[in-house]
């Protein structure tokens, strides 16, 4: 039993980003938009968030920092795509290939550093036998992540604003004609993605590794992303398909500890080996799917038209 | 104050001009860059445009650059353009170069190799990355699962396998355990085409893959149906074109080329299987793709910018003191740009009070 706390704690903290990145891309897709930057925006979450706390030796410093270029950057794909009507899968790639190649130019100098990992605990709770080590000594994002997969739940099911949210995304020509400010609406939940996958990508350099290197985010931008589908676009799912995945990230890691004689590199193909075979499993059903994604998923609205 | 109005139809010049435009508008965009870490603008814009060129040498450089590129943006050009988004050809060509390379050292025995073997080894190459790419296309077709997803996450396990295969069978038994295979033998190596050059028949396969693909798109009946299904799948469904067949050719056509790519660079300029053969062509060509307009031949204009990119990035390093990282930076501007760029066929701008 003791053996199992510290790996429900890791794969908890392996999840998080997972789930923070996942959730901002629900919102984001809800509203009818899909954003492919999130690898890059979690990558230059991850560098600036760290430089940050490197530089200022905050970590809430970083954290915000993260936040803030991952809106920019989200904010910089909602004016090319909402405004300008640039096609969103192009502009999400470029994003993405933008961070991948901005992170590692910010990160040489960075190259090797590392912060002490920080310790935190729940008064009380943190003290009960094995839940306490594997639940309740997390830093403070990891239950952010939670009340935020809450809220959100909330907000798109049972808030007015959400309702409009989600109109939006089924249909914007119909939102518009009721009077919505389509393209503002957008412009927000692309912005709310971006300062996810940006704390996202701030919560692994700043807590999960807690280092910088190049390229770390290693896929779990476009996971996130797959997280969406699998979830079919609902939070709590996210949740679970976060803490899955997670799971078998961390699991890979025990198994190479324990000396399974499989080697590392086809261990550490299982995550994204799993991805594609959560993905066929719960996209076999195309109607299932049609019925859940947001009908203008994707495609560009121009009210002037 | 500036305004975009629409066009009444989409201009056929800004549709040429906007690449160019692009293009110019990234040499601008890093200038800026470069004078904002403290260089002089000029003479690093000289490192990235003109150093790479000044003489044979450096043509023939490109040349090598520009022969993976252009072979694995002509596939893209053909798979985006039926509106199927491969963007795993980096998997593609990797698993290509093991192929390819695991072939060549299963085979060489220091003194047989010459046209006919070599031209099996880059067949087995082409068969590895249509293979890849042909898991993606089987998913998508069978289950429905989304292209994008599914090529990326093979990118990270064909990685993966790469170093696997490295680090274990196919390593150097005389390599003192440095996880690459041993050298490929000459026999087995591509022949060069400029003497004196690393320039290898690499670049004029990629010139004929970007003819065939040009005449394939604009004279066959399948380019035609294939494109229908990209531009309007309706109309396509109502001719009764199968969006199946478009999906595996597409795919089948980019992973083919991509491994192509992949067994080239091994038999190439590398010689060897290493665990990471390739700078990211895979994923330049996709903006290779985008910036030559999807078409054959207009990426060959796009590669070769991009060729000058790498180049540039290399050369930054030892002229500039730069970071070669910075060409990473030069391809995401470059596709910003293009899509910004971009925006100008469907609408003008006007001065409006």
């Amino acid at each position: 039993m003791d053996a199992l706390a510290p790996l429900i704690a890791s794969a908890i903290v392996a999840g998080t980003p997972l789930m923070l990145a996942g959730l901002g891309l629900l919102v984001n897709e809800r509203s009818g938009v899909i954003n492919l930057g999130s690898e890059g925006m979690m990558l230059m979450g991850a560098i600036t968030g760290f430089a940050v706390t490197i530089g200022t030796g905050s970590f809430t410093l970083g954290f915000i920092a993260g936040a803030l270029v991952g809106m920019l950057m989200a904010g910089f794909f909602a004016w090319l795509t909402i405004w300008l009507g640039a096609n969103q899968v192009a502009t999400g790639l470029a994003l993405s290939l933008f961070g991948v190649g901005a992170s590692a130019y910010l990160g040489l100098p960075y190259a090797g550093e590392s912060l002490l990992p920080l310790q935190f605990g729940i008064p009380f709770l943190q003290d009960i036998p094995v839940l306490g080590p594997a639940l309740f000594r997390h830093h403070p994002l990891v239950y952010g992540s939670l009340l935020l997969c809450v809220a959100i739940a909330w907000f798109l099911g049972r808030s007015r604003p959400g309702l409009i949210l989600r109109a939006v995304g089924e249909s914007p020509s119909s939102a518009h004609s009721l009077g919505y400010d389509v393209r503002r609406i957008r412009l927000a939940a692309v912005l709310f993605g971006g300062i996810c996958a940006g704390l996202a990508g701030a919560f692994m350099s700043l807590v999960y590794t807690p280092l910088w290197v190049e390229g770390m985010v290693s896929g779990r931008g476009w996971i996130a992303l797959a997280l969406t589908t699998f979830a079919t676009w609902r939070p709590f799912r996210v949740m679970a398909g976060a803490y899955l995945f997670g799971g078998i990230t961390i699991l890979t890691y025990h198994m190479q500890a324990l000396g399974v004689p499989i080697a590392s590199q086809l261990l550490s193909m299982l995550p994204y080996i799993a991805t594609v075979v959560v993905l066929v499993l719960i996209s076999r059903n195309a109607a299932w799917i049609r019925l859940n994604m947001p009908a203008s998923l994707g495609k560009n609205f121009n009210p002037n038209v | 104050m500036l305004r975009l109005e629409r066009r009444a139809h989409p201009s056929r010049v800004m549709a040429w001009c906007s690449p160019v435009l692009a293009v110019l508008l990234t040499a601008l965009c890093g200038a800026l860059l470069f004078m904002a870490v403290g260089k002089d603008p000029v003479a690093s814009l000289r490192v990235f445009f003109f150093e790479p060129i000044k003489d044979l040498q450096g043509w023939a450089e490109i040349g090598v650059k520009v022969a993976p590129l252009l072979t694995i943006a002509v596939g893209l050009s053909i798979c985006f353009r039926a509106n199927v988004f491969n963007i795993g050809a980096e998997g593609q060509l990797v698993v290509g170069a093991i192929t390819a390379g695991a072939l060549v050292l299963y085979l060489d025995d220091d003194g047989n190799g010459g046209a006919v073997l070599i031209a099996v080894a880059l067949l087995a190459g082409v068969a590895g990355g249509m293979a890849w790419a042909g898991i993606t296309a089987f998913l998508r077709d069978r289950f429905n699962a989304n292209e994008i997803l599914v090529s990326l996450m093979l990118v990270y396990v064909a990685e993966l396998l790469l170093s696997y295969l490295v680090h274990g069978a196919l390593i150097d038994p005389d390599g003192f355990g440095f996880p690459q295979s041993r050298l490929f033998s000459d026999g087995w190596l591509l022949p060069i085409v400029l003497s004196g050059t690393r320039l290898h028949i690499g670049i004029v396969l990629a010139l004929v893959a970007a003819v065939v693909g040009w005449l394939y798109l604009s004279r066959s009946f399948s380019g035609f149906k294939l494109q229908v299904g990209g531009i309007a799948p309706m109309a396509a469904r109502y001719a009764g074109f199968s969006s199946r067949s478009s999906l595996w050719i597409s795919l089948l056509v980019s992973g083919g080329l991509a491994g192509l790519a992949g067994a080239a660079e091994v038999m190439g300029p590398i010689g060897q299987l290493t665990p990471s053969i390739s700078p990211g062509y895979g994923f330049a060509a996709i903006i290779v793709a985008f910036v030559g307009r999807l078409h054959p031949l207009g990426v060959i204009f796009s590669s070769f910018i991009m060729a000058l990119f790498y180049i540039g990035g290399e050369l930054s390093q030892s002229r500039l003191g730069m970071p070669s990282a910075v060409t990473g930076i030069f391809q995401g501007i470059l596709l910003f740009a293009l899509l910004a760029c971009d925006v100008l066929i469907h609408n003008r701008l006007r001065w409006r009070r």
